[in-house]
C-alpha cells in the first residue's frame, strides 16, 4: 500500500479536522432546527392542533437529519480514536442523557398520535421538549468545558482516566455556553417555524425567536469576553512534528495565556465570530420584519460562524486536559494512522457526492410542495390511526392502547 | 443484544418486500401491491426501533469501552464510519420515499427505491460484520509501539477477512430465515382465522420459497463459518465441541453430552466418529487441538508475550535510541503481546508475574464450556428444523394447490419466535466464545473497559435496559395491533380486481379454501 502516500499525513490530519467541523456544523444546521422546534413546542403551540402543526413541519425530515449525528460519531471513532475514547467515557452521564433524549424523540414522533387521551399527548409533547432542549444544552455545556480544558489524563499505556464529575461539568462558563447554544438553536427553530408554519404558531415562533436571537448574541459576546479575561488557553511548549505518531504524551503542552492570541497569529479567522454576530443580528431583524427565507439563511450563517469560531480559535487543540496538559489531544497527535485517514477520505469522496445527489433528488421529487404534501400524508396517517384505534377499542382488548 | 432483536427481521423483510413488489411490477396485479404495503407497514414499525437502538451502539464503544476504542479504533472505526456513509443515509432517505412515494414515482421507480432500502440494510450488515469479524480474527493490522495501539496495515485484508465474509453471509441468511418464518407464521394465522386469504396464500408462497433457500444457505454457510473458526479461533471451536483432549485425526463429533468443566470430561457423550475432523478441517489427516493442548499453547504465548512487553517498555522509554536487538525481540514476539496483557488482571506489570499467575491467566483463556456446547447445538438443531418447515410449506404451496392442514398452520404460528432464539444463541456463541478476549489474541476484555464508577455503569445499564424493554413492549403492541388490523391499503382496488378475476375464471374460487 503506497497509494496513501499521495497525500501527506499532515494534510490528511487537517482535512479530517475540517471534516469533523463540517459534520458538527452539518448536524447543528439540519437537526438544530428540529431541536429548536422541540424546545419551543410548549411555548409556541398551546392547543393540540397547534402542536400538530408545529410537529408536522419537522415530521418528514428529522430522521434524515439525525443521521448526521450518527455519522459524526462514526467519523470521530474512525478518524480521531483517542478523542472518541476520552470524550465519550469522560462525559459519560452527559452522553447518556443525550442518547436517551435522542432515542426518546423518534418514539415520541411516532407514538404521540396513537391515543387521543390528552394526558398521553401532553406526556409525549414533554418528551419532544426534552428531546430538543436537553441535547442543545448539553452540546453547549460540552463546548464550554472543552474550551476550559477537561480533567483527564492518559496513562503511559494511553488509557484515559477521567478525574472530574458530572456536576463539575456544570460550571458557570460552561452553563453560559449551554445557554448560548440553546438560544442559538431556539432562534434557528423559530426561524424555521416562522417559515414553515402559519397562523398563531408562526407569530409566537417569531416572537420567541427574536428574544432567543438577542440572548444568543449577548451570550456569545459575554462568553467571548470571559474567554479573553478568565480562561487560560493551551499551547505547545516547543515545535511539534505535525506528521509524528499519534501519541499525545510525546509533546509538552503549556497551560496559560489567552485563546484570543490566536486572532493575533491568524487574523483571518476573525471572520468566523463576525459571521456569528452578523448572522444572529440579521436573523433578529428578519424575525422582526417577518422576512422568512432570508431569516433562516441568516440563522444558518450565525450557527456556522459561532461553531467554527470555537474550532478555529482552539486549533490545533481539540480536547485539552487541565490536570495533565501533556495529555491534551491535538490535531497533530490524536488522529488515526496515515492509511486509515486516507481510506476514510476515499470513502467520503466517493459516497458524499452520492448522498448529496440522491438527497437532492428526493427533495426535488417532492419539490416546493414537499411539506404541504408530506404533512398532508402524515395527517392522513394519523387520522387513519385514530379511526382504527376507535374501532379497535370496541372490538378488542388493551394491546391497541399501547 | 437488544439491537440484534430488531435487525434480523429488518434485513430479511426488506428483501421479501422487494420481491413482492417485483412481482407486482411484473404482473401488475394489485394484490401484490397490497402485500408490499402491508408487510411494509410492519417493516416500518420494526425499522424505527432498529435505528433507535443502533444510535446507542455507535456511541457505547467510546462510553464503556474507551481503552478498546483507543487500542483498535484505527481499524475498527473505519468500517463503522463507512457503514454510516454507505448504508445509513441510503436507508434513512429511501425508507421515507418507500412510504410516501407511491404516488410520486413510477412503478419501476418505486421498485428501485424498495430495492435500495433492502440493499442499504444489507450493506449495513456487511460493514458491521467486517468490524466484528476483525475482532474475531484480527488481520491486516500491527501493533505500533509509538502510539500504543493497533494500526491498520492493509484495508483489503480487513475487508476481505474470511471470518467476516463467512459471518456476513451466515448472519444475513439468518435474517432472511427470520423474516420468512415471520411472514409464514403471520400468514398461517390469517388462514386459520379465515381472513385475508388471498394475501396470506401468496405470502406463504413467497416466504416458503425464499425461506427454504435461506434456511439451506444458513446451514451450509454456517458450516463455512465453522470451517473458518477452525483456523482462526481454535479455542472457541474446542469449547463448542467440548473437546478436552486432542484426538487423533479425524476427530469424532460429540452430538450430545454433559460437559464437566471441573473434571475436564464430557459425561454421557454420544460420539459420531470422524464427523468433527471432516467438518472442521475438511480432511482426514489434520488434527484439531483440544482444550488442554490449547491451554498449554496459551501458556507458552503468555511467556513469549512477556518478552514482547519487556521490549516494548524499553522501546517506549528509549524511543528511537533503543538498541536494534530490543527492536528485533519486539518484532519477533509482538504477535503475543496480547497474551501478556492477560496478566494485567492479576498484576500491573506483566514482567513481574509469578508462575502461578501465568498458569491462572492461561486457564482464563478457556471459556465456560457447557453454555457454548448447548447454545451451539440448539442453534444448529433449529437451523435444520427451519429447513424442514420451509421445505414442507414449499412442497404444499407448489404441488398441493396451496392446501395446508390446520396442524401445520398452527406449527407455523408457534415457530415465529424460534428464529430469534436461534439468532441470539448464534450471537452468544460468537461473542461469549471469544472470551476472555475482546479482540481475539490482541486485547483482553478486562482491559478494554472505561474507568468508570460502578454506580455510573449500573445507572446507565439499568437506564438502557428499562428504556429498551419499554420500547420493545410498545413495539410488540404495535405489531400485534397492525397484524390484527390486517392489510388496509388499496382495499377497494384489490377487491374489485379479485372479483373480476373470479368472474372470469369461476374455478379459481375453489382454490381459495384456506385449509383442509
Amino acid at each position: 500500500m503506497i497509494l496513501h502516500q499521495l497525500i501527506d499525513f499532515e494534510t490528511l490530519r487537517v482535512i479530517w479536522w475540517g471534516l469533523l467541523g463540517v459534520l458538527l456544523i452539518g448536524f447543528a444546521l439540519t437537526d438544530g432546527f428540529d431541536m429548536g422546534v422541540g424546545a419551543l413546542l410548549p411555548f409556541v403551540a398551546r392547543t393540540d392542533v397547534e402542536r400538530r402543526v408545529a410537529i408536522n413541519t419537522i415530521g418528514p425530515v428529522w430522521e434524515g437529519n439525525q443521521v448526521w449525528f450518527i455519522l459524526g460519531g462514526g467519523a470521530i471513532f474512525a478518524a480521531w480514536p483517542p478523542l472518541y475514547a476520552v470524550s465519550f467515557s469522560g462525559f459519560y452521564l452527559a452522553m447518556f442523557l443525550v442518547l436517551a433524549a435522542l432515542i426518546l424523540r423518534p418514539v415520541a414522533f411516532t407514538y404521540r398520535s396513537k391515543r387521543i387521551d390528552p394526558r398521553w399527548r401532553e406526556a409525549w409533547d414533554w418528551a419532544l421538549f426534552v428531546g430538543g432542549a436537553v441535547p442543545a444544552l448539553i452540546f453547549g455545556v460540552a463546548v464550554g468545558n472543552v474550551l476550559q480544558g477537561v480533567p483527564f489524563r492518559l496513562t503511559e499505556d494511553l488509557m484515559p482516566l477521567y478525574e472530574g464529575s458530572f456536576i463539575g461539568l456544570l460550571n458557570p462558563f460552561a452553563l453560559l455556553c449551554g445557554l448560548t447554544s440553546v438560544a442559538m438553536l431556539v432562534m434557528h427553530g423559530g426561524a424555521w417555524l416562522s417559515l414553515k408554519a402559519s397562523g398563531p404558531v408562526a407569530l409566537r415562533a417569531r416572537r420567541y425567536g427574536e428574544g432567543a436571537a438577542l440572548v444568543a448574541v449577548a451570550g456569545y459576546a459575554f462568553a467571548g469576553v470571559w474567554l479573553a479575561v478568565g480562561i487560560d488557553s493551551f499551547a505547545f511548549a516547543g515545535p511539534v512534528a505535525t506528521d509524528g505518531p499519534s501519541n499525545p504524551l510525546l509533546s509538552e503542552v503549556l497551560h496559560g495565556g489567552s485563546w484570543l492570541n490566536a486572532y493575533a497569529e491568524r487574523p483571518w479567522i476573525a471572520i468566523a465570530p463576525l459571521l456569528g454576530f452578523a448572522g444572529a443580528l440579521l436573523a433578529w431583524a428578519g424575525l422582526r420584519a417577518g422576512r422568512e427565507v432570508s431569516t433562516l439563511l441568516a440563522s444558518k450563517l450565525a450557527i456556522f460562524g459561532m461553531i467554527s469560531s470555537v474550532g478555529l480559535t482552539m486549533f490545533p487543540f481539540i480536547l485539552p486536559s487541565t490536570v495533565d496538559p501533556a495529555s491534551s489531544l491535538t490535531v497533530w497527535d490524536s488522529s488515526s494512522s496515515h492509511l486509515t485517514l486516507f481510506v476514510m477520505l476515499v470513502a467520503t469522496v466517493v459516497f458524499m457526492p452520492l448522498i448529496l445527489m440522491y438527497t437532492a433528488w428526493m427533495l426535488g421529487l417532492f419539490a416546493a410542495a414537499i411539506f404541504a404534501v408530506m404533512s398532508a400524508m402524515w395527517l392522513e396517517m394519523q387520522e387513519d390511526d385514530l379511526l382504527f384505534a376507535k374501532s379497535g377499542q370496541t372490538a378488542k382488548g388493551k394491546a391497541d392502547d399501547v | 443484544m437488544y439491537h440484534f432483536l430488531f435487525v434480523p427481521l429488518t434485513l430479511g423483510l426488506s428483501i421479501i418486500i422487494a420481491i413482492m413488489e417485483t412481482v407486482y411490477v411484473m404482473t401488475g396485479r394489485p394484490i401484490w401491491r397490497q402485500m408490499t404495503k402491508f408487510w411494509g407497514s410492519l417493516f416500518g414499525i420494526n425499522f424505527v426501533l432498529g435505528v433507535a437502538t443502533g444510535i446507542t451502539m455507535e456511541f457505547q464503544f467510546g462510553m464503556n469501552w474507551s481503552y478498546y476504542s483507543h487500542y483498535v479504533g484505527d481499524i475498527f472505526g473505519a468500517p463503522l464510519a463507512i457503514e454510516g456513509l454507505m448504508a445509513f443515509f441510503l436507508e434513512a432517505t429511501f425508507v421515507g420515499l418507500f412510504f410516501f412515494g407511491w404516488d410520486k414515482l413510477s412503478r419501476v421507480g418505486h421498485l428501485v427505491v424498495t430495492w435500495l432500502v433492502a440493499v442499504g440494510s444489507n450493506f449495513s450488515a456487511l460493514w458491521i460484520l467486517i468490524a466484528n469479524g476483525w475482532m474475531q480474527n484480527p488481520v491486516g493490522s500491527q501493533f505500533n509501539p509509538m502510539t500504543m495501539r493497533m494500526e491498520m496495515t492493509s484495508f483489503f485484508d480487513v475487508m476481505f477477512n474470511e471470518v467476516a465474509q463467512a459471518k456476513f453471509v451466515h448472519t444475513v441468511s439468518a435474517g432472511y430465515v427470520t423474516a420468512a418464518v415471520f411472514v409464514l407464521g403471520v400468514s398461517a394465522w390469517y388462514l386459520l382465522k379465515d381472513r385475508h386469504v388471498e394475501l396470506a396464500r401468496r405470502s406463504i408462497a413467497v416466504a416458503a420459497s425464499f425461506g427454504l433457500a435461506s434456511a439451506l444457505s444458513v446451514v451450509v454457510l454456517g458450516d463455512e463459518s465453522g470451517y473458518s473458526v477452525t483456523h482462526s479461533q481454535k479455542m472457541k471451536l474446542a469449547a463448542i465441541e467440548a473437546m478436552w483432549d486432542t484426538e487423533p485425526a479425524p476427530a469424532a463429533f460429540t452430538a450430545f453430552g454433559f460437559p464437566d468443566q471441573e473434571a475436564r470430561e464430557t459425561h454421557y457423550a454420544i460420539h459420531i466418529p470422524f464427523a468433527m475432523g471432516l467438518i472442521g478441517t475438511r480432511s482426514l489427516t489434520q488434527q484439531i487441538p483440544g482444550i488442554n493442548e490449547l491451554e498449554q499453547q496459551a501458556e507458552e504465548r503468555i511467556r513469549s508475550g512477556i518478552l514482547a512487553y519487556d521490549a516494548l517498555m524499553t522501546l517506549r522509554s528509549e524511543k528511537e535510541a533503543a538498541p536494534e536487538a530490543v527492536k528485533a525481540t519486539f518484532e519477533r514476539h509482538s504477535a503475543d503481546l496480547g497474551f501478556a496483557l492477560l496478566l494485567k488482571r492479576y498484576i500491573d506489570d506483566p514482567r513481574e508475574a509469578s508462575e502461578e499467575q501465568i498458569v491462572k491467566a492461561a486457564y482464563d483463556t478457556v471459556p465456560r464450556v457447557w453454555p457454548l456446547f448447548w447454545a451451539f447445538r440448539i442453534m444448529v438443531g433449529l437451523g435444520f428444523a427451519f429447513i424442514g418447515v420451509m421445505a414442507y410449506f414449499f412442497y404444499r404451496a407448489s404441488f398441493c394447490g396451496m392446501r395446508f392442514p390446520r396442524a401445520a398452520l398452527w406449527l407455523a404460528v408457534v415457530t415465529i419466535p424460534a428464529p430469534w432464539i436461534a439468532a441470539e444463541l448464534g450471537w452468544f456463541v460468537a461473542e461469549y466464545g471469544r472470551q476472555p478476549w475482546t479482540v481475539d489474541g490482541v486485547l483482553p476484555t478486562a482491559l478494554s473497559v472505561s474507568h468508570l464508577s460502578i454506580g455510573e455503569v449500573a445507572f446507565t445499564l439499568a437506564g438502557f435496559v428499562l428504556f429498551y424493554s419499554v420500547l420493545f413492549i410498545i413495539e410488540m403492541g404495535l405489531m400485534l395491533k397492525y397484524i390484527r388490523k390486517g392489510p388496509y391499503f388499496d382495499v377497494s382496488e384489490t377487491t374489485a380486481w379479485m372479483e373480476e378475476r373470479a368472474a372470469r375464471n369461476p374455478r379459481s374460487g375453489t382454490a381459495a379454501q384456506p385449509a383442509e
